[in-house]
């Protein structure tokens, strides 16, 4: 507040940004008009004000003119608040002394007429030159961080990072919802464009993250709920009962043997349905923790409690306990890192490729398993009558570049079905056709792979396929599933029957990822993956500090990506860890003792319970380490005894007037 | 009948756009705006944006001030029920909301000068397509009188 009558000395600093504001806003018009406005000292119109002559610009202009407000009208402030408050800084200035004006998200890029670009542009300067003028200096508060840190979601991206950070001697815990880590990548039989094996590359990565000693690995457990702010988060993860002791069990697979059903009874989620399991399984032999888990909905005790319970007698370890609860741990993090993954798209929602209709219409995944020497044919690629197919057709797509389901490119999918055609081809000699719409291989080595199939004759049809179809024109059809398509290539409709078909799923956002972003209080874009705070230069951040996202929950992309993004997110945590304190932004609530009338109006509108009552004063009085500096509080007090630091009633009354009166 | 001929030679001198304060809080809306920028959306040049941290911030006198002081239309976007970064501001956004609508209807104030959104971060078309119709709703109803009402009182 201007309360010390101290002179007000503004300069204002238009930004051309090239001719993404000069294009659109008559930016020299916008300088000259700031000139004449009350306390403006200096107005400059310059082309890029984020760049370094801008920045010195300003700090040569404070000193010159013994300037000690500022507005930079340029972008968004957030995007280069923070660059504008360290050039107001370096000048000796402090740093809230600086207010940005956004006429470019908000004005140039979304205003076409000139005259009233200009116009506006010029009524949000008059309003950010009154409201500096208010502005106080303030200072950021330092809080220690937490150096432990918590990862969500125990596939590639989730073990890569908590590898990395434990290694830098971090304490790591690492939360995964199924019974076992390992993600989708544990699924697949290889992976392109090398064709190294899955297993062969995630499960030693699997056990070194169990045997870490910095890593806390809670598989079957949920995080049930979050508290807490950017290095002091207070998280409570909720352990799901699997019914046997995870101390106890050795894997010994004893108590599946002697499990009651004779034989697997119900569908097994690994193999995708494709094998039977029984109600205590282990979901995969390489599964880590190697520790059995009984579904309780399946389970004859769960259901009637009229077992024999021969899987408990069986076990000479006593790891069985039928009575075991949900257990809930509370757990303190300075850092979140997100690696929750995706869900492939459930082909029954485009009932024209007769998924669920057709017994040999299959998906991706489940050919992936069929492929998988341990899966549940045993590597044999295979027809539901166990036949061995002469002709299998791979449609690409499949809720992937589609208006009807997902426009967005799944990116994985091309060169997953490449590799699909080079396993089927190697494993049955059949003959293989995809039918693409544009075959999409950007990344090391992957146009070479496709080079590579181009020449194992596995045929290539350009073109979306409209349907799949057991209706037959010829008796060479009978029995065989056709694939309608129109060929781009040569401009006609074509049938080609085949004896199997292969949908290549798109990847999508899971489920349950809205439920983790309010949890974690981050922002999901339109289609439903994770928002980071920047696309280009901070992909693994998101708006909330001190949470990270990568892998496929931030967007569709393969392992080397994921565990790219892994790895800088774990950097980025690193460095806020490594820091040792992070700095809040100063715009906590504060009551004015001498105008509180102790009427307790806003005792229960906080969210944070950041205010208590002062008997003894008959007074308000705000915890600052808890409040977060939403303003309710602010806003509902009847005689206005709360200010906000940084949107203190006179700066707003002040914005809000300068818009209006010229 | 004079001085609404003269009004009018003003008006037509000067065509008259409408002036809509748009009150957005950090996380979604003004978020959301960026988005539409970056996205290159266009819409009418007809608000000016005031960011506040949540909406919850929104003060009932924000809005009188700003109509007292000549604004056409104020839109106030927030997050969506159960998305608000500090929980429950939006929600006491609502309620104070309401309260003013029902102050304005007191004032014989249309209704239609006062709108709130929820507009989440990525809703960006959204935004550019709630500024669009409310300019056209504004622009119909024309520009507002409580500036000059105000000014009648005070004299």
């Amino acid at each position: 507040m201007s309360n010390n009558k101290e002179e007000i000395r503004i300069g204002v600093y238009i930004c051309h940004c090239g001719h993404n504001i000069a294009g659109a806003v008559d930016v020299v018009g916008v300088a000259e008009y700031a000139a004449k406005l009350p306390n403006v000292v200096i107005s400059k119109d310059y082309k890029y004000m984020c760049s370094d002559p801008g920045q010195e610009l300003i700090a040569a202009d404070i000193k010159e003119y013994n300037l000690n407000r500022i507005v930079v009208t340029s972008c968004s402030p957030l995007l280069h608040e923070k660059t504008f408050r360290e050039a107001t800084t370096k000048a000796g200035l402090n740093q809230y002394f600086m207010q940005m004006v956004n006429i470019r998200e908000n004005v140039s890029w979304v205003n076409e007429n000139f005259d009233d670009a200009t116009e506006k542009s010029k009524d949000l300067v008059r309003a950010a030159v009154q409201r500096v003028a208010f502005q106080r200096a303030l200072e950021k508060q330092k809080v220690p961080v937490n150096p432990n840190v918590l990862i969500v979601g125990g596939g590639i991206a989730g073990i890569s990072a908590a590898l990395t950070m434990a290694n830098a001697g971090k304490k790591v815990y690492l939360v995964e919802k199924e019974s076992t880590i390992g993600g989708h990548m544990a699924i697949f039989d290889k992976t392109f464009p090398t064709l190294d094996c899955a297993a062969c590359i995630l499960t030693p990565k699997m056990s070194s993250v169990k045997n870490h000693p910095n890593i806390t690995l809670w598989t079957y457990s949920e995080v049930s709920n979050v508290e807490g702010f950017v290095g002091n988060y207070k998280v409570q993860v909720t352990r799901k009962p699997r019914y046997v002791i995870e101390d106890l069990c050795v894997g010994c697979m004893l108590c599946v043997e002697k499990c009651i059903f004779k034989e697997g009874k119900f569908p097994d989620e690994f193999n995708q349905g494709l094998s039977k399991r029984k109600p205590v399984y282990v979901p995969f032999p390489q599964a880590t923790p190697l520790v059995a888990v009984i579904d309780d909905k399946t389970c004859i005790h769960f259901k009637t409690g009229k077992c024999t319970q021969t899987c408990k007698t069986a076990c000479d370890r006593n790891a069985i306990d039928f009575d075991q609860k949900p257990e809930i741990k509370e757990i303190e993090v300075g850092t979140v890192l997100l690696t929750t993954g995706f869900q492939a798209f459930d082909a029954k929602k485009v009932p024209y490729y007769g998924y669920g209709k057709y017994p040999n219409v299959f998906t991706s995944l489940e050919v992936e398993r069929m492929v998988n020497a341990s899966g549940p044919t045993e590597g044999h690629v295979l027809t539901r009558e166990g036949k061995a197919p002469k002709s299998v057709g791979i449609i690409h797509c499949v809720g992937s570049r589609d208006e009807k389901t997902h426009k967005w490119c799944s990116r994985v999918c091309c060169m997953y079905s490449l590799k699909l055609a080079h396993l089927i081809k190697e494993h049955t000699g059949a003959d293989v056709y995809n039918f693409y719409i544009d075959m999409r291989t950007p990344g090391k080595g992957y146009e070479e792979f496709y080079d590579k199939l181009l020449h194992e004759d596995v045929h290539f049809i350009r073109g979306r396929v409209s349907e799949v179809t057991d209706w037959i024109t010829s008796p060479e059809e009978e029995g065989k599933l056709i694939i309608r398509a129109e060929d781009t290539m040569i401009g006609m409709v074509r049938r080609i029957p085949v004896d199997m078909v292969v949908l290549a799923v798109g990847m999508e956002p899971r489920d349950d990822a809205q439920e983790i972003r309010k949890m974690f209080n981050i922002s999901c874009s339109t289609e439903g993956f994770f928002l980071e705070r920047h696309p280009k230069l901070a992909p693994v951040n998101t708006f909330t500090d001190g949470v990270f996202i990568a892998g496929a929950c931030q967007g569709p992309r393969d392992i080397p990506d994921s565990v790219a993004q892994a790895g800088a997110a774990a950097a980025e945590a690193l460095v806020l860890i490594d820091s040792g304190h992070v700095e809040l932004e100063p715009n906590t609530a504060y009551i004015v003792d001498e105008i509180c009338s102790g009427c307790k109006s806003c005792l229960n509108i906080c969210p944070y319970k950041a205010i208590t009552f002062d008997l003894e004063k008959n007074k308000s009085s705000i915890n600052v380490a808890l409040c977060k500096g939403c303003g309710t509080c602010v806003a509902a007090c009847p005689s206005s005894a709360i200010k906000q630091n940084l949107f203190e009633d006179v700066e707003i009354f002040s914005e809000i007037k300068g818009i209006f009166v010229e | 009948m004079q001085e609404e001929v003269k009004n009018n030679n003003i008006q037509t001198a000067k065509a008259w756009k409408p002036k809509i304060l748009a009150i957005f809080c950090n996380w979604c809306t003004y978020t959301a705006s960026d988005l539409a920028g970056v996205s290159r959306l266009k819409y009418p040049a007809t608000t000016r944006v005031v960011r506040i941290m949540c909406s919850g911030r929104l003060d009932p006198q924000f809005i009188l001030t700003a109509f007292s002081e000549g604004a056409d239309a104020i839109l106030i976007g927030g997050c969506h029920p159960g998305d608000c970064h500090y929980a429950t501001g939006n929600y006491k956004c609502l309620r104070r909301f309401h309260l003013i609508q029902k102050y304005m209807k007191q004032m014989n104030i249309e209704p239609e000068r006062l709108r709130l959104e929820w507009i989440s971060a990525s809703e960006g078309k959204r935004l550019a397509e709630v500024i669009g119709e409310m300019t056209e709703t504004i622009t119909k109803l024309g520009q507002s009188k409580i500036k000059q009402q105000v000014a009648n009182i005070e004299k």
